[in-house]
């Protein structure tokens, strides 16, 4: 059993993933390190994709989130979307990305696929502000429901807009 | 004219004697939210033992408590609950703000954080500390039984003067810094409407 997880092995797992991905989409943009797999795709063809990917064996999504690259070095996209899947049955595991930018970020919601999906989508429309089309219930998750901005985007200063401040002050003859 | 008193009894006020009663039966609430809660729950416990000063009974019901103890930071989803915890708490009551983050937000100088509950909500004690040791705590619970001593009333006179009354500093701050959101701002627009001390809850 030693071999079965020496490096060979997981990058020959890994070259399979991609070859069969590849095969199914063309164009598609992917890259290897240390035997993980990351996949790059578009925002059109991610209910296909994913719907396939669930096909191939990967029942669970481990994952869900965001970075805004805005001002970062080298950035062309804004937002970059991170999808982490597993496949129980076989160990393999798989990063896919999915960019979307400025004004009016939306991606298809995957919460039919997987419903852990559900509350991690409600996490990353209440931080970035990234709308799940088609998500059974897009709340905010973390912020209270009146609180209008996305926090973790950069331009949200680190203070915050006058949110922390927005409260009733009680004196000792309010009781 | 003197009056002889027999044995065993003393004249006092009825002031005193209501705060001697008060101060020796702090019944604390324990709003605790973070690491400061866990010394809190130490000096509530055998080694340091509050019960020497008469505080010792814990109740997580504010219908019971006098004296609440906010330990650890407060977030902006939290604050409405502790003011409405405040509100619950029967007269006479007192409030211990307790470690830097309760104080002052401490090290959390971000959107979610509220920056000292002291801009929210009345308090009579901060304990310094990021946490405070309980002897910390215990002092400060010491210095608030003399607090009530040197001022109780039996009607709670002392808790209706002006200077009791006044608007804590941070909004102040916030309407000069803040110019473009206090036109959002409720409490701001409040503040407004309704200057100083006639300014009530919705």
């Amino acid at each position: 059993m030693a071999e079965a997880h020496s490096k060979d092995t997981v990058d020959s797992r890994a070259d399979d993933a991609i070859e069969s991905l590849a095969a199914r989409f063309p164009g598609l943009e992917s890259s290897t390190y240390r035997g993980q797999v990351r996949v790059v795709i578009g925002a059109g063809v991610a209910l296909e994709f994913f719907t396939h990917l669930k096909q191939l064996g990967f029942n669970q999504l481990i994952d869900v989130t965001c970075v805004d690259y805005l001002e970062y070095r080298g950035a062309t996209r804004r937002y970059g979307l991170v999808y982490l899947l597993t496949a129980t049955g076989t160990g393999r595991r798989l990063t896919v990305r999915l960019f979307v930018d400025d004004p009016e970020p939306a991606v298809p919601s995957i919460s039919g696929l997987w419903r852990s999906a559900n509350w991690l989508e409600r996490e990353v429309w209440d931080m970035f502000g990234i709308r799940f089309i088609g998500h059974p219930d897009l709340r905010r998750l973390l912020m209270p429901e009146e609180f209008l901005a996305h926090p973790l985007r950069k331009d949200y200063p680190l203070q915050g807009r006058g949110e922390r401040h927005n409260f009733p002050v009680l004196t000792r003859e309010d009781g | 004219m003197a009056i002889e008193l027999p044995e065993n009894v003393m004249v006092s006020r009825l002031d005193e004697l209501a705060s001697w009663c008060r101060k020796n039966s702090l019944w604390p609430m324990p709003f605790a939210t973070a690491c400061c809660g866990i010394e809190l729950m130490a000096t509530g416990a055998a080694k340091h033992d509050l019960a020497r000063f008469g505080a010792e009974v814990f109740r997580f019901s504010p219908r019971q408590c006098d004296l609440m103890i906010v330990a650890g930071r407060v977030v902006m989803k939290m604050l409405p609950v502790l003011q409405r915890i405040w509100l619950q708490m029967h007269e006479p009551k007192w409030c211990i703000s307790m470690g830097a983050c309760a104080s002052t937000g401490g090290v959390f100088d971000t959107y979610a954080v509220v920056q000292g509950i002291d801009r929210f909500i009345p308090v009579d004690m901060y304990v310094p500390g990021c946490p405070p040791r309980p002897e910390q705590l215990i002092q400060a619970i010491i210095d608030l039984q003399d607090k009530i001593q040197r001022e109780g009333t039996i009607t709670g006179r002392e808790f209706d003067t002006s200077q009791r009354q006044l608007r804590k500093r941070a909004l102040v701050d916030v309407t000069g810094v803040l110019q473009v959101d206090a036109a959002r701002n409720p409490v701001i627009q409040r503040e407004l409407r309704f200057p100083r001390s006639e300014s009530r809850l919705p």
